[in-house]
């Protein structure tokens, strides 16, 4: 039989590629994770893991300096993001672009030179190590606050800060029942850019703490450095883990702030 | 009006504050200290000197091949698995499209060591202890990294395209192969020079793939490939920024600056000429 050509046979080669790159690693981490050096069957990487209070410590610190630097992005990027897409206040869209625009210049350059002016200006990461993270982490990641945050907000039924208005809330109130709401499934996703991207970085902590401040991207890093294949498979299933519960929670999150937009939109 | 002043004001400085490291490099690129805001006089010498430094030529030229290379194979694979994925039954695409979620949501380091990992235990178990890691294995890191974007930025430029299109190409002739390139692919074009871009600009950028998944060659030789990301980074491990980095920051930032000034009137211009068509239309 000759096999006549289908345009669906077309996604062959992407599917190859996907489970030789993408799915086997991801077994041969678990493979690893649950073997010794030998490779049999073995516990070590995982009672290791949670008997060493210095790799509990990593895994608190992470979730921690992610957590906050999460919450300062969004604390300066949402009402920037709210200035730039409400017409009243800026109608120029180039603004947009110049905040996008430093996230094409090499990032290992951008955070040396963050370490660079900070040290200048008196805050070396061998002093002030979180500090110095912490801004490092901010100044990388709101981009990244802003472009969906932006998005969400050009999408805001203003008709409906006009009605909460009209029926005599206070403008904070208007604010927080009517303009907040909208915006959930972009605060949502925000978030998880930079929550993830955080716990997980190697360069920024690294450089701007001077090696002071371990993350889960930095004991990985170690553990490939010193061909730990076994612990790093633990620790990068570890962080599988967590981006799967989190990819879990915040997908039944945007369902229901769906739901709740289409139940406001009946009414 | 106090409100739009205050508007202004705040986005104004958060866009300072987000330019102040890069603007400071580029200013000291005009004088030839070894540290950032140490002021030793004008001079344009660390622009001859970055071209004339063969260790970041060198890295600057790897890191475009890679760039080219992967961003190529990721189009090519990215757009067939796309192309072959909305002609498949609902499930088969579905499938596809949350495999293809995979390396979208995971964190870069864990998919990295995921490669490496593998590398080593093919290397050990299956070519007897012999090391993988070349050229090849950086390459398709960067594609794991990058295809499932083009993937993504091509997806809906197939749902807004016309089926009919395709059925009467058929109808008139044409085989399934000729109304692929002639009829399909010129209506999704702007999604796969999207997600070129987007491929490109990623592994540009990349440090962490990079590192896990090298091995000896291109413009090194025998020595260990090193792109920009990576040199900077063994760079700064050690001490400041290096001086003539600070220029080539300088030439980075004009170049994107230059691109994105020249998109920004491209798309002015071509707003206008839509609009004066349709209105020559009416």
């Amino acid at each position: 039989m000759k096999l006549r050509f289908q345009r669906k046979y077309l996604c062959i080669p992407y599917w190859a590629f996907l489970i030789l790159f993408v799915i086997i690693p991801i077994f041969i981490i678990i493979y690893y994770a649950f073997t010794d050096t030998n490779g049999f069957f073995s516990m070590d990487a995982l009672i290791d893991f949670f008997t060493s209070p210095v790799k509990i410590n990593v895994l608190l610190v992470s979730i921690f300096i992610g957590l906050q630097t999460t919450l300062i992005c969004l604390i300066i990027g949402y009402p920037l993001s709210y200035f730039l897409a409400n017409k009243k206040f800026n109608k120029n869209v180039v603004l947009v672009m110049l905040f996008i625009m430093p996230m094409w210049i090499n990032f290992v350059l951008r955070t040396g030179a963050t370490r660079d002016v900070l040290f200048w200006l008196g805050i070396n990461g061998g002093t002030y190590p979180y500090l110095a993270t912490l801004i490092g982490m901010v100044y990388n990641y709101l981009p990244f606050v802003i472009l969906p945050l932006y998005t969400t907000m050009l999408k805001i039924d203003q008709s409906q800060v006009e009605a909460a208005l009209d029926l005599g809330a206070s403008p904070m109130r208007a604010f927080t029942h009517a303009v907040v709401p909208q915006t959930l499934p972009g605060i949502v996703s925000a978030s998880m850019m930079v929550f993830m991207p955080t716990m997980s970085s190697y360069v920024i902590s690294d450089t701007l703490s001077e090696g002071k401040i371990s993350l889960f991207g930095n004991t990985i890093y170690l553990n490939f450095s010193n061909s730990q294949w076994n612990t790093g498979s633990f620790m990068a299933l570890i962080m599988l883990v967590i981006i799967g519960l989190l990819m879990f929670v915040t997908r039944n999150a945007n369902v229901k702030a769906e739901d709740r937009a289409r139940g406001t939109g009946l009414w | 009006m106090v409100k739009k002043i205050f508007a202004q004001i705040y986005i104004w400085l958060i866009l300072l504050f987000m330019y102040i490291p890069i603007l400071v490099l580029i200013a000291f690129s005009f004088t030839t200290s070894v540290n950032v805001g140490v002021w030793t006089g004008f001079s344009f010498d660390l622009y001859p000197a970055l071209f004339q430094d063969g260790e970041i030529m060198a890295a600057l030229g790897n890191t475009l091949i890679i760039a080219f290379i992967s961003s190529a194979v990721s189009v090519l694979l990215g757009t067939t698995g796309a192309i072959g994925a909305f002609y498949s039954k609902k499930r088969a695409m579905r499938a596809l499209d949350s495999v293809n979620q995979i390396p979208v949501v995971n964190a870069e380091i864990v998919m990295a060591l995921s490669l490496t990992v593998m590398f080593v235990f093919v290397g050990s178990y299956i070519f007897r202890g012999a090391n993988l890691f070349s050229f090849w294995t950086l390459l398709i890191g960067h594609v794991v990294l990058s295809a499932p974007f083009v993937y993504l930025s091509i997806k809906p430029k197939l749902q807004q395209m016309d089926p009919n299109l395709y059925e009467a190409a058929l109808d008139l002739g044409a085989t399934p192969r000729s109304a692929l390139y002639r009829v399909t692919l010129p209506q999704i074009l702007p999604g796969i020079l999207s997600g070129f871009l987007l491929a490109f600009t990623l592994s540009l950028d990349d440090f962490i793939i990079t590192t896990f998944t090298r091995g000896p060659g291109l413009l090194n030789g025998q020595g260990t490939i090193e792109t920009l990301s990576t040199l900077v980074q063994a760079k700064i491990k050690k001490g400041p920024i290096p001086p003539e980095m600070r220029a080539l920051t300088t030439i980075i930032f004009l170049v994107v600056l230059l691109l994105v000034v020249g998109v920004t009137l491209y798309r002015y211009f071509h707003k206008d000429k839509k609009h004066s068509r349709r209105r020559m239309a009416r």
